[in-house]
C-alpha cells in the first residue's frame, strides 16, 4: 500500500474476507507481499543454480572437447521430448492461474491436475533416461572406468592425455547428474505443492478475489521450466 | 509502579508474553516476538557451546607444547568454535532475534509478512543446529569452518557430512528470514512511513537480507557439491578428474565474505539507533548512513577473492579484489564519521547500551583498519594464516557484531520483557567485556605479525607471554558474558517495570507498551515525521510525537 494514504476503515473490517490473513490490511497488500516474496525466493533459486552453473562454465571453458564428446552420448531426443512435456505443463499451469483469476473452480482443478500429470510424465521420462544412461555406462566412477572403451573406442588408454580426457568426461557427467538431479528435486517439490493446492481448490478455498497461492505456485513452476530450458542446451547440445 | 501506555484501554495485563503460558503456545506461535525469543534462547545455547570450545583452545594455548588436548582434538575444537559461532550464533544473532522482534514494530505492522515461514525458519535453524551438534557428539569435524576441499571432500576422517547438512539446512533458515524482512519492509510500512523515515536499523537489515537471499544459496549449492563428492567419492572439486579445489574457495567465499557483512551490517543498524538516543540528537547524514548499508552489501559481493591471495589466483585477479576490498572502507568510514558527528555536541548519556556502542565504534575501527592491511596483497602474504587474521576478524565479529548485539539486547530488553536490568551491573559488564576483549585479541595482532600461525595446538616458546595474556583476557571476557546472562535473567523476576519508553527514544516500537501486546499496536500508527526527531523531543519534552 502507499504509505501516505490514510487507512481505509473498511479494509480493517477483515472478518468477512476469505483468505485474508490477520496481519494484512487488505487483499492488495497481501497479494503484493506474496508476489514480492515469491520473486525474492526465485532470486535465491537463481543463485542456487547459478553456483553450480558457474562451476560448469569454468570447466567447460577449460575442457570443451571432453564436454562436447560426453554431451554427444546423452539422449538428445529424450531431452527434447521432455522439454515439450514440461513446456506443455507450464502452459497448463498458466491456464490454471488464469482460471483462478476468474474464479472458475472446476477449470482450476482440471488444469492443475493436468499440470501435475505432465510434471510426473517428465519425471518418469527422466527416470527412464537415467536408466538408459546407466545401461550405457554413463556413470562417473568405477562403472565408467571399466567400460569407457565401448563409448570411446578410438581412444588410446595408454596415452596420458587420453586419460585426462576420460576424467574430464566424468566431470561433465557429474554436472549432468547434479544439475538434472537438483532440477528433479525442484519438480518433486512443485508437484507436492500443487497436489495440496488442487485439494484446496477442489474444496473451494480459492476465489476470484483470493488466489495468490495458485499464482505463486505458477511463478515457481515457470521458473523450474526456465531452468530446464537452460539445462537442455548446456547439457545435451554442447558443440565445443 | 504503574506503566500504563498512552492508550489506557489497552489493558496492560495481556501482552505477547502472558496471553498464554502453554508450551504449545510457544512452539507453534506465529507471533514474530515470540519467535524472536525462541531464537534468543537457541542462539544463547549455541553461543555457550562455541564459547566452551574457545575456552578449551585458550587453555591449551597457555603453554607452548601441546599438553591439554591432542592435535586432532584441537582441530575439532576450532572447527566447532567456528561453525557454532558463525552459522549458529553470529549470523542469526541480531537479524533473527532483534530484527524479528523489532522490524514489524518499527514499521508499524502487526507481524512479519509471512508468519508461518518465520516459524518454519526457526525450526530449520534448530534442525540444522541438531545436525551440527550430532557431528560434535559423533566425534567432531576437523576441517575448520571453511571446509576447504580436497581435505573436506576426500581426506578428512571426521563427520563432515553431518556438519555440512546442518549448515545447509540452517542456510534456508537465513534465506527465509531475509525474504520475510525484505517483503515486510517493502509492503507493510505504516501510513506515512516513507523509506526515508524508516529507522536505520531497518535499512541495515534490509541490506543484510539482500545478502541472505543472494549469498546463502551459493553456499548451499557449494555444500551440496562437497557432500556429493564426499559420499560418492567422485565430484566436481576432485583434482583427479581435472576438478579444481580453488573453485570451492571461490564459491565458498562468494557467500562467506558477504556473510561477514551479514554479521556487521545489523550491528551498524543497532549502533545508529543507540547513538542517536543517548546523544539526544538526530543522526548526522541519514541518507548517507542508509545508503552506505546498501553500498556495503553490494560491494561485499565483489571482494571474495581477497581470501585467495595466496591460493593461486591470478595476480591481476588479486589486484582487482584488493582495490575493491579497499573500497569497502568508504561506506564503512562514512558510517563511523557520521556516528562521530552525531556524538558531537550531543547530550551524551553513558548508559549500558551506549557504552557497548562506543566500544563498537572503537573496536570496529581497529578491525576495519586492519582489514585494509590484509586487503593489501603484500602485507596479506606476510600475515596469511597467522594470528593477525584471527585478531582482525575477531575485532569485527566480536568487537563489532557481539558488542552491538549486547548493545541492542540491553537497549531493547525493557521493550522485550517490560523489565529493567541493573544499570550498574550493565555498565560494569560492558566495561569488563571491553577490557577482556582487548586483552584477548590485541596480543594476537602482535603474535600474528611475529609469525605465529593459526590452527596449531603447539607453538614456539617465545610466543608464550603474549598467549598467556590472551588467555587471561579470554577469562575476563568469559566473566563479562556470564554476568549479563545472570542479571538479565534476574531482571525478569526482580527487575523494575520499564514502562513503554524508558530511554525516551523515538521510533514506533517505543510507542506501544512494554512488553507489547500480541497485535503490537492497538490501532495502526500513522507516522508524520522523520526517524530521529530527538531535537524536537528535547524542545517540547514530548515523547509521543506521533499517534
Amino acid at each position: 500500500m502507499t504509505p501516505s494514504q490514510p487507512i481505509d476503515p473498511h479494509a480493517l473490517d477483515r472478518h468477512h474476507v476469505q483468505g485474508l490473513a490477520h496481519h494484512f490490511d487488505d487483499m492488495d497488500q497481501q497479494h503484493e507481499a506474496a508476489t514480492l516474496g515469491m520473486w525474492a525466493f526465485l532470486a535465491t533459486e537463481v543463485l542456487f543454480f547459478g553456483g553450480a552453473l558457474a562451476g560448469y562454465a569454468v570447466y567447460r571453458s577449460r575442457y570443451g572437447d571432453a564436454f562436447a564428446a560426453a554431451s554427444h552420448h546423452l539422449y538428445l531426443w529424450i531431452g527434447v521430448i521432455n522439454t515439450a512435456v514440461l513446456l506443455t505443463s507450464s502452459f497448463m499451469m498458466a491456464l490454471a492461474v488464469n482460471a483462478a483469476k476468474h474464479g472458475n473452480r472446476k477449470k482450476v482443478v482440471t488444469f492443475l491436475i493436468l499440470t501435475i500429470l505432465l510434471g510426473l510424465a517428465f519425471l518418469c521420462i527422466k527416470g527412464i533416461e537415467y536408466y538408459l544412461d546407466y545401461r550405457e555406462h554413463l556413470v562417473p566412477g568405477s562403472i565408467f572406468e571399466a567400460n569407457w572403451h565401448e563409448m570411446f573406442p578410438h581412444i588410446d588408454g595408454a596415452h596420458p592425455g587420453s586419460m585426462m580426457f576420460l576424467r574430464q568426461v566424468q566431470l561433465f557427467l557429474m554436472f549432468y547428474y547434479i544439475l538434472t538431479g537438483i532440477h528433479a528435486v525442484h519438480m518433486i517439490v512443485g508437484i507436492s505443492v500443487m497436489i495440496v493446492l488442487t485439494v484446496k481448490a477442489a474444496r473451494g478455498r480459492y476465489t476470484a478475489e483470493y488466489n495468490s497461492p495458485i499464482d505463486m505456485a505458477g511463478l515457481y513452476w515457470h521458473f523450474v521450466d526456465v531452468v530446464w530450458i537452460f539445462l537442455l542446451p548446456l547439457l545435451y547440445m554442447v558443440q565445443h | 509502579m504503574t506503566t500504563v501506555p498512552y492508550s489506557s484501554s489497552l489493558g496492560r495485563e495481556t501482552t505477547y508474553l502472558n496471553h498464554s503460558h502453554k508450551i504449545r503456545s510457544w512452539l507453534l506461535t506465529l507471533d514474530h516476538k515470540r519467535i524472536a525469543i525462541l531464537y534468543m534462547i537457541s542462539i544463547t545455547f549455541f553461543f555457550m557451546i562455541g564459547g566452551a570450545a574457545a575456552v578449551l583452545m585458550r587453555l591449551e594455548l597457555m603453554t607452548p607444547q601441546g599438553d591439554l588436548v591432542k592435535a586432532e582434538t584441537y582441530n575439532k575444537l576450532f572447527t566447532m568454535h567456528g561453525v557454532m559461532m558463525v552459522f549458529f550464533f553470529l549470523i542469526p544473532s541480531i537479524p533473527a532475534v532483534l530484527g524479528n522482534f523489532l522490524i514489524p514494530l518499527m514499521v508499524g505492522a502487526k507481524d512479519l509478512a509471512f508468519p508461518r515461514l518465520n516459524l518454519a525458519s526457526w525450526y530449520l535453524f534448530m534442525i540444522g543446529g541438531l545436525f551440527a551438534l550430532a557431528s560434535l557428539v559423533a566425534g567432531g569435524v576437523d576441517t575448520g569452518w571453511t571446509f576447504y576441499t580436497p581435505y573436506s571432500s576426500t581426506y578428512s576422517n571426521s563427520y563432515v557430512v553431518l556438519a555440512v547438512v546442518g549448515i545447509f539446512i540452517n542456510g534456508f533458515s537465513s534465506i527465509l528470514t531475509g525474504l520475510n524482512f525484505i517483503v515486510t519492509i517493502h509492503t507493510m510500512r505504516a501510513p506515512g512511513l516513507t523509506w526515508f523515515r524508516l529507522p536505520l536499523f531497518c535499512w541495515s537489515l534490509y541490506a543484510t537480507s539482500l545478502i541472505f537471499i543472494l549469498g546463502t544459496p551459493v553456499l548451499a549449492i557449494t555444500l551440496v557439491l562437497v557432500g556429493v563428492e564426499r559420499i560418492f567419492h567422485i565430484g566436481v572439486f576432485d583434482p583427479s578428474l581435472g576438478g579444481d579445489p580453488i573453485l570451492f574457495q571461490h564459491l565458498f567465499w562468494f557467500y562467506s565474505h558477504p556473510a561477514v557483512y551479514i554479521m556487521v551490517l545489523p550491528s551498524m543498524g543497532v549502533v545508529s539507533e543507540v547513538i542517536t538516543c543517548f546523544s539526544r540528537k538526530r543522526i548526522f547524514g541519514y541518507a548517507f548512513v542508509a545508503f552506505s548499508s546498501v553500498a556495503i552489501a553490494v560491494l561485499g559481493f565483489l571482494v571474495w577473492g581477497h581470501h585467495l591471495f595466496v591460493s593461486g589466483q591470478s595476480i591481476y585477479g588479486g589486484l582487482i579484489f584488493s582495490i575493491l576490498s579497499f573500497m569497502v572502507a568508504i561506506p564503512s568510514g562514512v558510517k563511523v564519521f557520521n556516528w562521530t558527528a552525531t556524538l558531537y555536541k550531543g547530550s551524551i548519556a553513558l548508559q549500558t547500551p551506549m557504552l557497548y556502542c562506543l566500544g563498537f565504534i572503537g573496536l570496529f575501527t581497529i578491525g576495519g583498519l586492519t582489514g585494509l592491511y590484509v586487503a593489501s596483497i603484500a602485507v596479506d602474504v606476510h600475515v596469511t594464516d597467522t594470528y593477525f587474521i584471527i585478531a582482525h576478524f575477531h575485532y569485527i565479529m566480536v568487537g563489532g557484531a557481539v558488542m552491538a548485539y549486547m548493545a541492542g539486547l540491553h537497549f531493547w530488553w525493557p521493550k522485550m520483557t517490560g523489565k529493567m536490568y541493573s544499570e550498574w551491573m550493565g555498565r560494569f559488564s560492558a566495561l569488563l567485556i571491553f577490557v577482556g576483549f582487548n586483552l584477548t585479541f590485541f596480543p594476537q595482532f602482535i603474535l600474528g605479525y611475529l609469525g605465529m600461525p593459526r590452527r596449531y595446538y603447539a607453538y614456539a616458546p617465545e610466543f608464550q607471554a603474549l598467549n598467556v595474556l590472551s588467555s587471561a583476557g579470554a577469562s575476563v571476557l568469559g566473566v563479562g558474558y556470564l554476568l549479563p546472562l545472570l542479571y538479565l535473567l534476574w531482571s525478569l523476576r526482580w527487575g523494575k517495570n520499564a514502562g513503554p519508553n524508558p530511554f525516551r527514544a523515538t521510533g514506533l516500537e517505543w510507542k506501544t507498551s512494554s512488553p507489547p501486546p500480541t497485535e503490537n499496536f492497538e490501532k495502526t500508527p500513522i507516522v508524520n515525521e522523520e526517524a530521529y526527531a530527538y531535537h524536537r523531543m528535547e524542545m517540547t519534552g514530548d515523547t509521543v510525537a506521533t499517534h
